[in-house]
């Protein structure tokens, strides 16, 4: 029976399938899914690497070792394993290689929506783009082969529509695939210059090769309707179209790279009109365009963020959208917030009080920049923290970088942390950086990481240590605080910023919904000592609100007993519970 | 079967458990043997940001998101949400609130006030409006966190699905242990909406 399974679940079921027996990923929005759930299957190899770039060059290994391997991040993580990527794309695989991007139109949990089908064209590397989950399946089973065939890494496309809608899917057998020999290459392998000139040769006749290939494929298909209009999509855009536009033809794409120029050429010839619709970047378009087809894109259709059904209709079958009813304007935006008893808002909220100069990092207390914590300046990726801290300070002196704080989250130092940390020993720089230990990746649903002490499968393993190991690089200020214990909080940083030496403030304190320490016992408030002063709720926690008619504030039943607002409040008015 | 598509809007607050809800109805159009597409959120905007699921189901189904004024039916687990979405709704859909009411971060802090009447604004908008106190019925169930399965219960009656499909996939999805709450449940919340043609 056909059952329901989000996009990411489908993909690891096709590597499944495929007969894949390795896999590697860091985790990340939208592509989390894939490699946690690929573990799940028996007799396979999985695992959480530090960051995408060693997931990359594990998976790379698992190849050439004769496996077919699995490796999977998001948009921006191919940027970090885009090192080891290029250069594989000319070595090619022994196993089947296919590397996942999960891309994030609408920035639904990212910094930027760069458009990853890019990355095909840069890097010389057969891009596919499934529409739904059994394509999903479908593709990645299909994969392998062209990995194995063409001699080369392949990349899934998916998007956060595709990756985490669930659409109906049909299981099928695991193919029992055999490791392949392996046998010492260094012509293909060792990637010396001149080794490396004879593989670009490989690498443009493989292009050749997989052009005719798209050509023909059935990944690529016409489903002819009205010759008035031609369209070409891929990906969920296609669902789109064929949602709101069921009598148009169709030019299906589910290779995107390279393109079937012949295939496209014919459908531009037998319709009247030419459109494709690509969320993001023109990639399709430019190349259509240059090829002297007369088509239309981003003239009609939007860069920036997903499409939607509605939008098609409108721009292409010229059905206005209809007014509405306009509430939405009368009520507040609900952005998303720290969790109530979450241990970094102690954090962001002494930073605030503090007034200094804060250089942030990518995870759940990227939120503290919100208002009314609003405890950040800067956060642009994976582990800038700690290097734009030090930037701050060789460009503005040591004075300001007093004023300074590098704040990033455990997962994320192991993940690109640390080497900036051994600049600012290195370049005898005196930052401060505050390592938010709450002993999960969190943001992207608690996965392990190497200094939680478990891998992906929830064995114990080898424990990074991560004090020991600042330790090593040269740091000798090293302090353990609780979060949620303010006045130390306040202290120990004071005490390490006005210090000329580099320092490292780890607060430890787990993820309050990891529920490894429930906070013990209630809190009230006390209605004759508020005062209404409302001091309270600037730590921007669900769990106290404020009744303006009586002018005071209320413990509301989401409170998690974390003890940090009687910490605030100037009267004393919130009270624990006797007994 | 019936040939034209259902589309269903759940929307809430992240942590409030849409998921569960979402995953019943969708069950329930699995086993009667409809396409079907559900789509969610998950990552950032589930730290208690504003979550929206879409279920989608009939005889073929290529989009998994509902277009803009296409809703059959748009269930709010909190009250503002309903408001946030409605611009999703067909001329004649149904809208059933959870009369229960999460601040959102503005609110929180001081910067905006919370909309108390905006229920009361959907109605008079939208005819085919109900508002239900779920959280209490739940408790009388027996467990507040059933209220989920109360919105279900409305929400099924609401599309017309049968009463003996829903409970097998609440069998099928829910805990043994939770089982008889979330049937109390589910057969209070059909109590609460006739159903519509």
């Amino acid at each position: 029976m056909k059952k329901l399974m989000i996009g990411n679940a489908a993909i690891a079921r096709g590597a499944y399938e495929a007969g894949a027996t390795v896999a590697a990923a860091y985790p990340g929005t939208p592509s989390t899914e894939i490699v946690s759930g690929f573990s799940k299957y028996d007799g396979v190899y999985a695992e959480w690497s530090p960051n995408e770039k060693v997931a990359m060059e594990v998976a790379a290994g698992a190849s050439i070792g004769g496996a077919r391997t699995l490796v999977a991040m998001k948009h921006v993580g191919v940027n970090v394993a885009a090192d080891p990527l290029f250069t594989f794309a000319y070595t090619g695989v022994n196993g089947g290689l296919v590397i996942v991007s999960g891309d994030d139109p609408g920035m639904h949990s990212s910094q930027n929506e760069q458009d990853n089908r890019g990355y095909g064209r840069f890097a010389k590397l057969p891009v596919l783009e499934p529409a739904d989950s059994q394509e999903a399946l479908d593709f990645t089973r299909m994969a392998f082969d062209i990995s194995e065939e063409y001699d080369s890494p392949v990349m899934l496309r998916v998007t956060t529509r595709l990756a985490h809608s669930q659409t109906l899917v049909e299981e099928g057998a695991r193919k029992d695939v055999a490791l392949k020999d392996y046998t010492k290459n260094a012509a293909k392998y060792v990637m010396l210059p001149g080794h490396a000139r004879m593989r670009h040769i490989e690498v443009e006749k493989r292009m050749l090769g997989l052009q005719e290939f798209a050509e023909t494929s059935s990944l690529n298909r016409i489903e002819w309707g009205s010759k008035q209009l031609g369209i070409i999509a891929s990906g969920v855009a296609y669902q789109y179209v064929k949602e709101v536009l069921p009598e148009v033809s169709v030019l299906k794409l589910g290779i995107t790279n390279p393109l079937p120029k012949q295939l496209i050429s014919s459908f531009a010839e037998q319709v009247d009109r030419l459109v494709i619709v690509e969320e993001l970047e023109p990639v399709i378009e430019e190349q259509v365009k240059s090829w002297g087809i007369k088509v239309e894109g981003k003239e009609i259709f939007t860069l920036l963020g997903e499409y939607s059904p509605e939008m098609i209709e409108e721009k292409l079958g010229g059905i206005k959208p209809a007014p509405g009813y306009g509430l939405d304007k009368e009520i507040p935006a609900r952005p998303p917030l720290m969790c109530p008893g979450c241990p970094h808002r102690g954090v962001f909220h002494t930073l605030n009080k503090m007034k200094l100069v804060v250089m942030g990092d990518i995870g759940c207390y990227t939120l503290g920049a919100l208002s009314p914590l609003e405890g950040m300046d800067a956060c642009i990726c994976m582990g800038a923290s700690i290097g734009s801290a030090l930037g701050m300070e060789k460009a503005r002196g040591e004075e300001f970088a007093s004023k300074t704080v590098a704040v990033i989250g455990d997962s994320t130092f192991v993940h690109s942390g640390i080497t900036a940390l051994i600049d600012v020993i290195y370049n005898k720089g005196t930052s401060t950086v505050i390592i938010l230990d709450n002993d999960t990746t969190a943001m992207t649903g608690h996965q392990e990481h190497p200094a939680t002490g478990m891998n992906i499968r929830q064995q114990p393993t080898n424990k990074l240590d991560i004090e020991g190991l600042i330790r090593a690089i040269g740091i000798k200020n090293i302090r353990i605080v609780d979060p949620l214990k303010l006045d130390q909080l306040e202290a120990a940083l004071k005490e390490e910023l006005d210090r000329r030496e580099p320092s490292v403030i780890i607060t430890k304190r787990p993820c309050v919904l990891l529920n490894r320490t429930p906070y013990a016992g209630k809190y009230y408030v006390d209605e004759e000592l508020c005062k209404g002063c409302k001091r309270c709720l600037k730590v921007g926690c669900a769990g106290i609100y404020f009744i303006e008619e009586d002018k005071r504030a209320v413990i509301h039943s989401s409170c998690a007993a974390c003890g940090l607002c009687p910490q605030i409040c100037t009267f004393d008015a919130i009270k624990k519970v006797e007994g | 079967m019936q040939s034209q598509t259902t589309n269903i809007l759940i929307v809430g607050v992240g942590g409030q458990g849409t998921l569960l809800t979402s995953r019943i109805i969708a069950q329930v159009a699995v086993q009667m043997g409809y396409d079907v597409k559900v789509s969610e959120v998950h990552g950032m905007a589930q730290r208690g940001g504003s979550v929206v699921t879409q279920v989608r189901y009939g005889k073929k189904i290529y989009s998994p998101i509902i277009k803009k004024g296409d809703t059959d039916v748009l269930l709010a687990f909190e009250k503002i949400e309903s408001a946030r979405w409605l611009d999703y709704l067909k001329p004649d859909g149904m809208v059933i609130i959870n009369n229960e009411r999460v601040n959102p971060l503005p609110v929180m802090s001081g910067k905006a006030k919370y909309p108390e009447d905006i229920h009361e604004k959907v109605s008079g908008l939208i005819k085919n409006t109900v508002v239900a106190e779920a959280t209490n019925i739940a408790e009388h169930c027996g467990n507040i966190k059933a209220a989920n399965v109360v919105l279900v219960g409305m929400l099924s009656q609401a599309i017309g699905l049968p009463n003996d499909e829903v409970e097998k996939a609440i069998r099928a999805i829910v805990p043994a242990k939770a089982l008889d709450v979330n049937l109390a449940a589910f057969r209070e919340g059909c109590k609460l909406v006739t159903g519509v043609e």
